[in-house]
């Protein structure tokens, strides 16, 4: 008999028992193991995940900062250049300014100090022409030269052109107020009386002229009429040549010059 | 020369008796029993495992693949039985390299428990799946006049079970002890090899077939609840054409 029953019975209690065994120290423990190892698997891969996650979100922040930083870093910058340029473009326009005031200035007060020394130099040689021409005019001034000036104004009236003559007389009729002579010295009555006749005879008319004293005219005798001037002194060849002076040295005569001392 | 280990009695009393077969299949389980306990006791979850564990590993979850591929939706259940039947079987045959040794899967005894295991497993678990009266109404399908016929089935594939694993493993043992005195050098050696590879074969043919009955009497049930996907992977599963 080739199936002993016994052993058929044992044998499969042998390998039910050995199911058991195989259970209890192969497959629980090996089963355990692998789950284990793979859910620790799964949680390490879970974690990269989130970590991936974590640092793409990073990288963007990141990324988005970083560009954030150049955008605001390039506003600063052209701001700051457009400031620079702007307070560069400020500065240089006042130091212009500044150097165009100031050479304004120097133009200014080097002018101001040629026309003080020119005036200076004017004043002091008008000065002294005048004080020399006075000094010698009146050394030699006289009866004969008051005379002689008197003489010549009356020649000078009488060889006046037609023209001269009408507008005096004009001006003579006209005015308000009887024409003037001026003289730097008093006129004597003989005179007076000889420039009386001779405007009578000149203008046809009776003139009645007011004498005056002007001692600025030096030497001389004007005949002024409703604003005609006639005459000759001294003081107008001494404004010629204040006026030559002034001519040389390129400066207009300062009008107080004109004023004091009238032209014939 | 003995047929059977069963043959070899080392102590008798009355029907109790303590023979080659039970003897050798004690080692085995020892053998086995050890082994595991050695290198369990320091298993590891971390990347980095033993050599042994990575076998153990490897065998286990190829084991466990293997009855997944058969159809089984929950293998773990289903693993101490057909996994250890795998491991005794293929022990038994690996063994045969060590002289003097007589693989107890050649005694028609031992074979025949281990498939009245099958067969009484095989119910069991299609009653746990579906229920006693789910199972036996599946005796009776298509029709109850095939209910003798599934009876003849089912006592007849666990003959052929036993008697096939006896009758291969039966033979090798023979092959090499007859050649053995005819021709005593390196021919044996290459019929022990090839023992060890039929072995091998025979082993995960067993358990595969009875994971295939166990998947086979789920099958019904599976069937009618629409599963497609359970059903080709029980029709695509191996037959009783094996060895």
């Amino acid at each position: 008999m080739l199936i002993d029953w016994f052993t058929v019975s044992a044998q499969a209690l042998n390998f039910l028992g050995l199911v058991w065994l195989m259970k209890r120290f192969l497959y629980q423990p090996v089963l355990h193991a692998i789950d284990a190892r793979e859910q620790r698997i799964a949680a390490e891969l879970a974690d990269a995940d989130a970590r991936q996650t974590e640092a793409k979100a990073e990288r963007n922040e990141f990324q988005r900062k970083n560009a954030e930083f150049d955008r605001e870093r390039a506003g600063l910058l052209g701001k700051a250049t457009d400031e620079a340029n702007t307070e560069r473009k400020r500065l240089i326009d006042e130091a212009r300014q500044a150097a165009e005031e100031l050479s304004i200035k120097q133009q200014e007060s080097r002018r101001q100090e040629v026309a003080n020394l020119m005036e200076s130099i004017t004043r002091r040689t008008k000065e002294e022409v005048f004080a020399i021409s006075r000094k010698a005019l009146a050394d030699l001034a006289g009866a004969d030269l008051e005379e002689r000036l008197c003489g010549v104004f009356l020649a000078k009236l009488q060889s006046s052109d037609d023209e001269v003559r009408r507008q005096l007389a004009d001006a003579v009729q006209d005015g308000s107020e009887p024409p003037m002579i001026r003289s730097a010295v008093d006129l004597p009555p003989e005179q007076q009386e000889a420039i009386r006749n001779v405007l009578q005879e000149m203008l046809s008319t009776d003139v009645r002229p007011r004498f005056t004293t002007v001692p600025g005219l030096v030497g001389g005798i004007e005949l002024t009429a409703g604003g005609q001037k006639l005459g000759w002194s001294i003081a107008d060849y001494l404004k010629s040549l204040e006026a030559g002076i002034e001519e040389l040295v390129g400066k207009p005569a300062p009008p107080e010059a004109e004023t004091s001392i009238p032209g014939a | 020369m003995h047929l059977s280990p069963d043959e070899i009695v080392y102590w008798q009393h009355g029907p109790v008796k303590l023979n080659a077969t039970i003897f050798q299949t004690w080692g085995l389980m020892i053998l086995l029993t050890v082994s595991a306990w050695l290198i369990t006791r320091r298993l590891t979850t971390e990347h980095v495992r033993s050599r042994w564990q990575n076998l153990l590993e490897i065998v286990v979850t190829g084991m466990k693949q293997q009855i997944a591929d058969v159809g089984l939706r929950h293998p773990e259940k289903y693993l101490g039985f057909l996994g250890t039947l795998f491991l005794f079987v293929a022990m038994a045959s690996l063994c045969t390299i060590i002289p003097g040794y007589d693989p107890p899967t050649g005694s028609l005894s031992t074979t025949a428990a281990l498939a009245l295991c099958v067969l009484i497993a095989v119910p069991m678990f299609g009653i746990e799946d579906q229920g006693l009266g789910g199972y036996l109404k599946s005796y009776l399908e298509p029709t109850f006049i095939m209910l003798p016929f599934n009876i003849i089935s089912e006592v007849s594939r666990t003959l052929a079970l036993a008697v096939r694993l006896f009758g291969n493993m039966m033979s090798g043992a023979m092959i090499i002890a007859i050649l053995l005195s005819i021709t005593p050098f390196l021919f044996p050696i290459l019929m022990t090899l090839l023992g060890l590879l039929t072995g091998m074969v025979q082993a995960y043919i067993f358990s595969i077939l009875a994971a295939v009955y166990i998947a086979a009497a789920m099958r019904t049930r599976t069937a009618k609840s629409g599963r497609h996907r359970e059903t080709e992977t029980s029709t695509h599963a191996p037959t009783e054409n094996h060895g």
